[in-house]
This record gives C-alpha cells, structure tokens and sequence, in this order.
C-alpha cells in the first residue's frame, strides 16, 4: 500500500506532475518576462494537457502502432520511478537500496529512448532526423554526466543516493568544496542537454525541424510527452540538489530545486541553439575536461 | 466532461500556421501577435510548427491550382476538434486574385472555416478580435 502511494501520489507520479507542471509555467513566465511580454496564465500546462486528452489520436499509416503509441508511457514511468527514487532518499536517507544512483542513471536515459523509438516509429524524415540528433546528444553528454556524479560518489564513498544525503548533512554539502563546484557546472551543462532546452535543444529544434520526434504526435500520446518533459524539468535538477547539496527539510530541497530551474532558465534564454556537432565537440571537450578535473581533485581530497 | 475539454481547449490555442500562396503580409501581421505588444501567449496561444499538434489553422493566400488541394490534404490531417481561420481579404473571397487564371474557388468552398477576418492585411487587433469572437461562439456551442 505504502508503495503504490510512494508511486502513485507521493513523491511519485503525482508530485513530480504538479510540480513539473509548475516548473514549466514558471519557465514560460520567466522568458516571457525576459521578452518583455506578460506571459501564459498559472494554470496553462494544465489546459495544454486537458485539451490534448480530448483531441483525437493519430497513427501514421504504414508504421508499428504499438511501438508508437506506447513509446511516451515508456518514458512516463521511468520519470515516475526516478521522482519516487531521489525523494525517497532526500526525505528519508536510511530508507533507500544499494545501487539506487546506478538505477536512476540508468532511468534517466530511458525518456530519451522513448523519444527515439517513437520518433523512428513515426515513419517521418523529420522525426527520424531528431531520433538521430537525440541520439547523437546522448553519447555526448552521458560520458560529463557520469563523471560529475562520480564526485559526490568519491566524497561519500558509497553508491546510495541515501548515504550521499545523509553524508552531505552530516560532513556539508559537496558544493561547498572546488571540485564539488566544477562538477556542479559540467552537471548542469548535462542537464541542460538531458532535458534538451537551449542552447542543446537541437533534437526537437521548432525552427529548422519543427518538433523532432514529437511531429507525428496528437492528443494523449502528445501529452504524455509533454508531460515527461515537464517532470523530467523537476525529476532531473531534484537529482542535482540530492547529489550535491541537499537540505534537511522538504521545502529546503524544493528551494535548492528552484535555483537550480532559475539557472536552467537563464542559460536557456542568453543562448542560441548549437549545432549538433558543436554540441558533440564542446561535451567531449570542455564538459569533459571540467568534470574530469573535478573527479580528480575529489581523488586528491580538495 | 466534454465542457471541460472545451473550456481547456478555448484557453490553449496551437495555432498552425498555414501559407497558401499569400504575398506574406499576412503572415507577417500573425507573426506580429507574438511580439510583445499583443502577445497571445497570455491568452495560452502558441505558433506550432507540425499541423498534428494543431487546434486552429490559420490560412493566409489565395487557394491557387497547387495550393487548393494541399490545403485540404493538410486540414484531413489536422486532429479534430479544431478550427479553421481565414486571415485577410484573399483568404476570405480571393479578393483582387478573384478573376485571376488560376484561382480555383474561394476557401470556404474547398475546407470549413469557422471564422473570417477580413483586411489587406488584417491589423492584429482585428485577428485577435475574431479569435476572441471565435471562442465565444465555441463557448455558445
């Protein structure tokens, strides 16, 4: 009983849908502002989502209906379980399993995965070409992001989000040390890419491919994508806050969380897009470079 | 329930944009609604760019030879409910192009369109009158 609420309501699909839909809302508020417009009203995610629940379904002729309609759950659930995971051990450190770090990043890369099997599903050129842009995103920024969560691991010595928590509250926040700070920067830069938003929102790019892998979608299966995006806006920069720098109580973390969302914003609206090579270069270059300095200083103790 | 989708549907607008041959004035004045000074984005309208995520189609031009059955191939594919909005004086009778060689037959003949907003081009205080007409006729039912 107690799991199916953790999954179903709290922190679970529920939470994470709310807050994720505040997230968004926020974003879209914060770049109207910048833009010197006024902006969507608070409750615009939740119209945009209970519009596309009564818009009719299309499947593209000629293509796998399976694999394309089931591509968004796919991606829904893994986001669900992450949420349940990382507040699981933000609010209780001793409640998680061994190995939970190795489960959400593997977790994480699962939305994407669904992204590309249904934009090849799609049986579009233009769908194709975001699947293989996401694809190519993904080898660039998975290898920085592994290494930036590999500082926390260093400091803490353990592979449990819950000891990593309970560790930072114990010895201070990881942040709080030098390579805690440049593994922080090279894990937002990942972050950046993992949600693609600018400047790495080159799979789904509106202007030159109109939406990527999402162009064949409508009605519900449109919204569940658009609903993993707005919880991977919250599941993914929670993660950070669990890794490196948690606070004690839930409102602590939900602050931490919207700093996090408030820098994602401003990189995402100072910057223009990147090709896909010059996002493959700078990932595998000065990401790369950061974060592996980072890990090395975290060996050396600083 | 189904007042519910409505009202949702009303308050968020993916507006596509579809050029059937216009001179793009048109297409400029709708672009203008976006800018800061009339922002539809307060409303919850949003240009997209695929016409399967489309809940209104905004078509600016005259319906030529080529254009008139593409037009209607792209309405065939736009998810239902939606609606249909002729943007300026071609789109709504053909207006200088109406003797024209190739002028095939006024939109409304080809497609079902749910609202005209008439001018050469139309102000975008006029597109977002008939858009607020539009919804209170949806509303009405």
């Amino acid at each position: 009983m107690t799991t199916l609420y953790n999954i179903l309501i709290f922190p679970g699909f529920l939470f994470a849908a709310l807050i994720g839909m505040l997230a968004s809302y926020i974003d879209r508020k914060v770049t109207a502002r910048i833009h010197w417009r006024k902006g969507p009203p608070l409750l615009q995610p939740v119209y945009d989502f209970v519009k596309l629940m009564g818009k009719e379904i299309i499947v593209p002729a000629e293509t796998s209906a399976l694999a394309f309609l089931s591509a968004p759950f796919f991606g829904l659930s893994a986001v669900t379980v992450v949420s349940v995971i990382v507040w699981k051990g933000l609010i209780q450190p001793q409640g998680s399993f061994v190995g939970d770090l190795i489960v959400v990043v593997y977790l994480l890369t699962i939305p994407s995965i669904a992204c590309i099997i249904g934009g090849f599903a799609s049986n579009n050129p233009l769908a194709s070409l975001g699947a293989s842009r996401e694809m190519k995103l993904i080898l660039s920024y998975e290898m920085p992001f592994l290494l930036s969560i590999l500082v926390p691991v260093i400091k803490s010595e353990s592979i449990r989000i819950g000891d990593i928590v309970s560790y930072q509250l114990v010895n201070g926040a990881v942040l709080h040390s030098y390579a805690g700070v440049l593994a922080f920067i090279s894990g937002v830069l990942c972050v950046q890419a993992k949600l693609s938003i600018a400047p790495f929102d080159i799979p789904e790019a509106e202007q030159e491919i109109i939406a990527g892998p999402a162009i064949e979608y409508s009605g519900l299966p449109l919204g569940i994508f658009k609903l993993t995006k707005w919880m991977m806006l919250f599941v993914v920069p929670s993660f950070l806050v669990a890794i490196f720098m948690p606070a004690v109580t839930v409102w602590g973390n939900l602050l931490r969380y919207a700093a996090i969302l408030v820098i994602i914003i401003l990189i995402k609206n100072t910057n223009p897009r990147v090709r896909i090579d010059q996002a493959v270069r700078f990932f595998w270059t000065w990401v790369s470079a950061i974060a592996l300095l980072a890990v090395i200083l975290a060996l050396v103790g600083l | 329930m189904n007042k519910l989708i409505l009202k949702a549907l009303t308050k968020s607008i993916n507006v596509y944009h579809a050029a059937c041959s216009p001179c793009n004035n048109c297409d400029i004045e709708i672009l203008d609604c976006l800018t800061p000074r009339y922002d539809l984005e307060r409303f919850g309208m949003t240009l997209v760019g695929s016409i399967r995520h489309a809940d209104a189609m905004l078509v600016t031009g005259v319906p030529n030879m080529k254009t008139a059955k593409r037009i209607k191939l792209v309405y065939e594919q736009m998810p239902k409910p939606a609606v249909v909005i002729a943007i300026g004086s071609c789109a709504c009778g053909g207006n200088l192009f109406r003797n024209s060689y190739n002028f095939v037959k006024p939109l409304d003949e080809i497609i079902p369109v749910n609202a005209y907003v008439t001018g050469c081009p139309p102000k975008p205080e006029a597109m977002i009158m008939g858009v607020v007409k539009l919804i209170k006729a949806l509303k009405a039912g």
